[in-house]
């Protein structure tokens, strides 16, 4: 899923005081499973933004509402008949959301809520850590389902490096070397043999660097 | 036992300290409360195992928030005690009111106050 | 054999004679002077002289201008070049800079990554790894076209090198990881520095048992002792290093002022049991903000003087 965390109070609290009335909005997906944007974060923020304004003298109104996801047209346009209520929305939902929910309401300024982190997994409640970067040319298949662009450091195709110790990458100790993984899976795959095979020149352009991206069906259209 | 406690003190019963969430400890606050405290079972007598290590997670959280909206985060506590210990209900009772006072009223209190006048 | 290159490391190698290299760090600043001092201080006393780039992601003049300056006094530089700055783009160019110099020689390298450094918050680049660079330095010069398929006007003639760390985790892949080098087409190796000696033995045991050196010209790393503290550091802050309790043991059992005289006497003696390795064609000096001493571990290791042209 996509792993995004709350951002601090005080920075909500500064792009949101020019506003009076604002509602607070987030999303039952992603951020509701990292916990950074669901219906409960929802309602603290809320009530946390609410009392730092009384608290201050001023009398703003804070409403809330969690849709089911932020990236569907559908489900944005639930709203649609209350917003000339608000003078400004604070999306918990992904960059993703909050970008789509921007788009759907032009005249109302859309504000983040949470800085969106990376595409990864639940290790245990409360740990998250990163799984893909959305190369866009999964090669997992050589690597034994682990992959060399997310989890090792320099993303390298041929590696580890000369810094790879013990298992653990050269920049944090307890970050675990990517390469150190697919080269334990390949020895418990039988297939340790793949490991000369020099991986070829990756082709970038699916990636970031090639530009903004999209994905068309044109069999669904 | 009857001994005395402050009569300012409300007590809200739960099955287990566990089923207090953060939105309920800070709801309170946004209505008025001077102060919240969360009693719960002695650490490992939980009868539902962690239902008290929860309670204090989610006060430490309150305490976090609160202190970053200028409300204080010490106008929220946790004590943990057996059921048997009547004498330290009373005691904990006196020492969070003892506490709230000293902190002085809510603001979120006298803000409201003010705006229903 | 015939030389693929006008490279004189190459060409000393190819003889059979044992071949020295050693390095220069270049400085924070634009003064050349730094550089060419230090390189002419210990020019007779190897065959080619490195630069590295970018060390420890610690922003330096770059190594490619640092080469020149050397090529202009008539020294042989080895170009290294890290992946973590440059895409495949800048790095065609910069080969092609410094084939424009006669720059013969090339270390390809990942390179530290940049939170080491001076610019932490600083993106990287890792468009292609270090084994892909040396296929393309190859390619550039064996086929002489870009990457791109385009033909290269004077193609490069450069000797290609990578580094190999024997000390590295996990040591099992280690041999493998050098095998792949080769494949890729490395020509020379030049390896991290060495204190573990029964470790590095083992290495070059297992590469010989494949053949690998026969394959690739395995040049081994010294580096000379300052002070207990220096082999306390490198033993516990630098990745991917192994310096043995005994080894710092016996700089702790001298009197500090005699601690550098000791660390040069492991050194020596290092290249002295190496020399009898067999795989072991050369030894690449890396005497950190000591280059003064490579004179004096060059002779006293029996390797001076230098074969001249």
């Amino acid at each position: 899923m996509i792993v995004a965390k709350q951002k601090p109070i005080e920075e909500i609290i500064e792009t949101v005081d020019p506003y009076n009335r604002i509602l607070v909005v987030g999303c039952n997906e992603c951020v509701t499973v990292c916990e950074a944007g669901g219906k409960k974060e929802v309602a603290v923020l809320a009530a946390s933004l609410r009392m730092y304004f009384m608290n201050q003298g001023r009398d703003i109104q804070i409403d809330e509402v969690t849709l089911e996801r932020q990236c569907d047209r559908e489900y944005l346009e639930e709203i649609r008949n209350r917003m000339d209520q608000y003078d400004a929305v604070i999306s918990l939902a992904c960059g993703v959301g909050v970008q789509f929910m921007a788009e759907t309401y032009m005249r109302t300024p859309v504000l983040p809520g949470v800085d969106t982190c990376f595409l990864g997994v639940t290790e245990e409640r409360g740990v998250w850590t990163e799984r893909c970067q959305g190369c866009g040319q999964c090669i997992l298949a050589s690597t034994g389902g682990i992959c060399p662009v997310s989890r090792c450091a320099k993303r390298l195709f041929n590696g580890p490096c000369g810094g790879s110790t013990k298992g653990h990458c050269e920049i944090n100790k307890d970050l675990v070397c990517g390469w150190q993984l697919i080269i334990d899976r390949l020895t418990e795959l039988g297939r340790l043999d793949d490991y000369e095979k020099i991986a070829p020149i990756k082709d970038w352009s699916t990636e970031r660097a090639g530009g903004p991206r999209k994905v068309v069906r044109e069999d669904v259209i | 036992m009857r001994l005395q406690y402050p009569s300012n003190v409300k007590v809200v019963r739960v099955p287990c300290t566990g089923k207090v969430d953060l939105i309920h400890l800070l709801r309170s606050f946004e209505k008025g409360a001077d102060g919240v405290y969360v009693l719960g079972c002695m650490e490992g007598e939980c009868r539902f195992e962690t239902g008290n290590l929860r309670a204090r997670k989610r006060v430490t959280q309150a305490q976090k928030i609160l202190d970053s909206i200028g409300i204080g985060g010490e106008r929220v506590q946790m004590y943990n005690l057996s059921s048997s210990e009547g004498p330290r209900f009373a005691e904990f009772a006196t020492e969070m009111t003892q506490k709230i006072r000293e902190m002085g009223p809510n603001p979120i209190k006298i803000a409201l106050k003010k705006k229903a006048a | 054999m015939s030389l693929k290159t006008p490279s004189r490391l190459e060409k000393i190698l190819a003889s059979g004679q044992l071949a020295v290299t050693s390095e220069c760090g270049p400085p924070r600043g634009s003064d050349p002077e730094a550089i060419t001092r230090k390189a002419e201080m210990i020019r007779n006393h190897v065959d080619a002289i490195n630069i590295t780039d970018n060390q420890t992601s610690v922003t330096r003049l770059c190594s490619l201008a640092a080469c020149i300056h050397l090529k202009l006094m008539g020294i042989e530089p080895t170009l290294q070049m890290v992946v973590r700055d440059r895409n495949r783009i800048a790095l065609q160019s910069d080969i092609l800079g410094a084939a424009s110099f006669d720059i013969h020689n090339i270390l390809c390298l990942s390179g530290d990554h940049q939170q080491f450094g001076d610019c932490p918050q600083g993106q990287n680049v890792f468009d292609i790894d270090s084994m892909q660079l040396i296929q393309t330095v190859r390619h550039m010069r064996d086929e002489g076209k870009f990457l791109g398929g385009d033909e290269i006007t004077r193609p490069p003639q450069m000797f290609v090198g990578a580094a190999a760390n024997p000390f590295a985790d996990p040591f099992e892949i280690r041999v493998p990881r050098l095998a792949k080098k080769v494949a890729a087409g490395v020509e020379f190796i030049q390896t991290q520095c060495i204190y573990n000696l029964d470790k590095f033995e083992l290495w070059m045991k297992q590469a010989r048992d494949r053949g690998l050196h026969e394959k690739v010209y395995i040049l081994a790393g010294v580096t000379p002792f300052k002070s207990v503290g220096m082999a306390k550091y490198m033993k516990n802050r630098v990745p991917g290093m192994d310096v043995p309790d005994e080894v710092v043991k016996r700089m702790a059992g001298v009197p500090k002022e005699k601690q550098p005289e000791e660390g040069l006497n492991i050194c020596v003696e290092t290249i002295q049991r190496l020399k009898e390795c067999e795989g072991v064609r050369g030894f690449h000096i890396m005497a950190i903000e000591w280059e003064e001493k490579v004179p004096e571990i060059v002779e006293r290791s029996g390797l001076y003087p230098r074969p001249r042209d």
